[in-house]
């Protein structure tokens, strides 16, 4: 038998129930995702005139909203937007905490005190703050405030991959590869990174839903997504204008948006049991 | 002691200055001239040129910024707002003291109800007590907080018409608002707290305590509880990032007329100045809190004091 890592990994993932359930809610909510056009009843900013603000019924299950919309049609189309939330947000994240870590934690010295002081000061300020800044100079819309949660969540993946790189670079493959002659930019990629790759997996996971939860509370607050788009924090702020004539608005996305984040949770939690079990607190 | 106070009150200022310098360079940052956003494009050129000497523009950058910080020391001129024509001092001198009332009620409660919980779960491991708070705070790691407030405000406020969903009157205006707050902050206090009285437990001097003949309570009492005053000073410290970035939403939702409610109205408003200011203010109150609470630390913990001596953290 000659075991793939992949296939030790399936293998054991077969058994631990967070992994299998996160995996679970996730797949079914990438299948409505991909599905959407065939799945929702009507388009998602298709106008009902004559049926604005309706209580869910059989016609529209989840009700409509102020413009007659049918709001389960939106409910769907939203799950394209917190998928492509998740990974182009995480994808950046990942990119800056790689880069920067990785030169942080190969050359040392000023470089390293330089680059994690700004890991630090993008620390100490609230998030939040620092994402609104952002946005205020880039202004609003779905893509800048990807951006803008990216530069405030990209430290955590700078911290850790600093510590590998630096845990991993005296060791003595490294210095057989500097040895023959190689470069600093083929000694990173092509000896360290690979090895950081196992923690970088269980990161990503982990950073999913709080990158979901931090972008969509930004269109939440106006800042986001901009209408018509069906984003669920978009969707959400419009019920608050209706909490006392359309509960449902403010009911349906935010039960997607919830299975969602914890089918994230899950999913990272498991994932991170699998690859990483050290990594597991108390 | 002494040295560590200097050393972590040198960084602090440090942090403090860099993070000024990051928001007076925000506004170099902006698209588009400050000068011709607030005069409009109609204005001759000769006018603006007038205005940009007038305002300081025309001179170098690092000028600038030392009569920019200048004017805040010395007398909290943060500049006039862009929409409403009035000192962004004014605007935000009301809102200061709201914003640390709500956030540190929030605090107070989070730690009054969370660190006890964690606490028992930590000493009741593995318990069905600890499993239940442990699932119960893991299902409420993956609601917004900003939905937590929503549903609060749909259940009370509008169901049951019992509190008040909007506004800051009365004391009563703050009931939702703090539990939405609690509700999203107590899932990763009580986790904190669990894990680190964990390692409390497994410390040697507890090991101690128990083999000079002390019963549970009194170990449990004497010598974990009292590092527990440690940790709900550290809790304190690592939580106010989070906490102050939660009041920012719930004060826009809820309407209360604090900080956060400046800065969202602000930002769509596009009144640059006030944003500025309210960055600027924010991070200072973090950073300042930050430093208060590595100080009570370092009183309280010996240990911590020591090994920070290094500069290593």
């Amino acid at each position: 038998m000659n075991e793939t890592p992949f296939m030790e990994f399936l293998i054991s993932a077969r058994r631990n129930a967070n992994f299998l359930v996160g995996a679970f809610i996730i797949a079914s909510v990438v299948f409505v995702a991909v599905l959407a056009p065939v799945l929702a009843p009507y388009g998602y900013d298709e106008p009902h005139k004559a049926d604005r603000l309706q209580p869910p019924s059989a016609k529209y299950p989840f009700g409509t909203d102020d413009f007659g919309r049918d709001m389960l049609s939106k409910v769907i189309y939203g799950a394209r937007i917190t998928l492509q939330i998740a990974l182009i947000g995480t994808f950046i994240q990942m990119f800056l905490g790689v880069t920067i870590g990785m030169l942080s934690g190969y050359f040392g010295g000023l470089v390293d005190k330089v680059l994690m002081y700004i890991a630090d000061l993008a620390w100490c300020i609230p998030g939040i703050i620092l994402a609104l800044a952002v946005v205020t100079l880039l202004g609003k819309g779905l893509n800048n405030s990807i951006i803008a949660i990216s530069l405030v969540n990209w430290t955590q993946f700078a911290r850790i991959v600093r510590a590998k790189t630096m845990a991993i670079k005296n060791q003595a493959f490294i210095e057989t590869g500097i040895a023959f002659g190689e470069k600093a930019p083929t000694i990173m990629l092509r000896y360290i990174f690979p090895n950081i790759v196992p923690a970088l997996i269980v990161m990503i996971s982990l950073q999913l839903p709080s990158t979901v939860i931090s972008t969509t509370a930004l269109s939440f607050l106006g800042l986001g997504s901009q209408p018509p788009s069906p984003d669920w924090g978009l969707a959400l702020s419009n019920g608050m204008k209706y909490v006392s004539r359309g509960q449902w608005l403010s009911i349906f996305p935010g039960i997607a948006l919830v299975y969602t984040v914890f089918g994230f949770n899950l999913l990272g939690e498991g994932v991170r049991d699998l690859i990483d079990p050290r990594m597991k607190s108390h | 002691m002494f040295s560590y106070i200097i050393k972590r009150l040198t960084q602090g200022l440090f942090l403090v200055f860099s993070v000024s310098v990051l928001v007076f360079a925000m506004l170099y940052m902006m698209p588009g001239d400050p000068i011709d956003q607030m005069m409009g494009w109609k204005v001759s050129q000769e006018k603006k040129d007038e205005m940009r000497h007038f305002y300081g523009f025309d001179l170098p950058m690092h000028e600038q910024y030392i009569n920019w910080a200048a004017k805040i020391v010395k007398s909290g001129d943060f500049g006039l707002s862009i929409r409403t024509k009035l000192p962004v001092l004014d605007l935000m001198k009301a809102r200061i003291p709201i914003t640390l009332k709500f956030t540190g009620l929030t605090l107070l409660f989070d730690i009054l109800i969370a660190v006890p919980l964690g606490l028992v779960c930590a000493y009741k491991k593995d318990s069905p007590f600890d499993r239940a708070v442990v699932g119960v705070s893991l299902f409420f790691t993956a609601i917004p907080q900003f939905w937590t407030a929503v549903l609060l405000i749909l259940l009370f406020g509008v169901t049951w018409k019992i509190l008040p969903l909007h506004g800051y009157e009365t004391p009563l205006h703050l009931v939702l608002p703090v539990a939405a707050g609690v509700l999203g902050s107590f899932a990763s206090t009580i986790r904190m707290t669990k894990s680190e009285v964990l390692d409390v437990i497994k410390e040697k001097y507890v090991l101690t305590a128990y083999a000079k003949g002390l019963g549970k309570t009194a170990v449990l009492i004497k010598h974990v509880l009292r590092n527990a005053l440690i940790l709900v000073t550290v809790l304190v410290s690592l939580s106010i990032p989070w906490l102050i970035s939660g009041a920012v939403i719930l004060e826009h939702i809820f309407g209360i007329p604090g900080m956060g409610g400046l800065i969202v109205n602000s930002i769509i408003m596009q009144d640059f100045a006030v944003v500025q200011a309210c960055v600027l203010v924010i991070s200072l109150l973090t950073v300042s809190f930050n430093l208060l609470c590595d100080f009570l630390i370092g009183i309280l913990d010996p240990r911590i004091s020591i090994a920070l001596k290094g500069g290593e953290r």
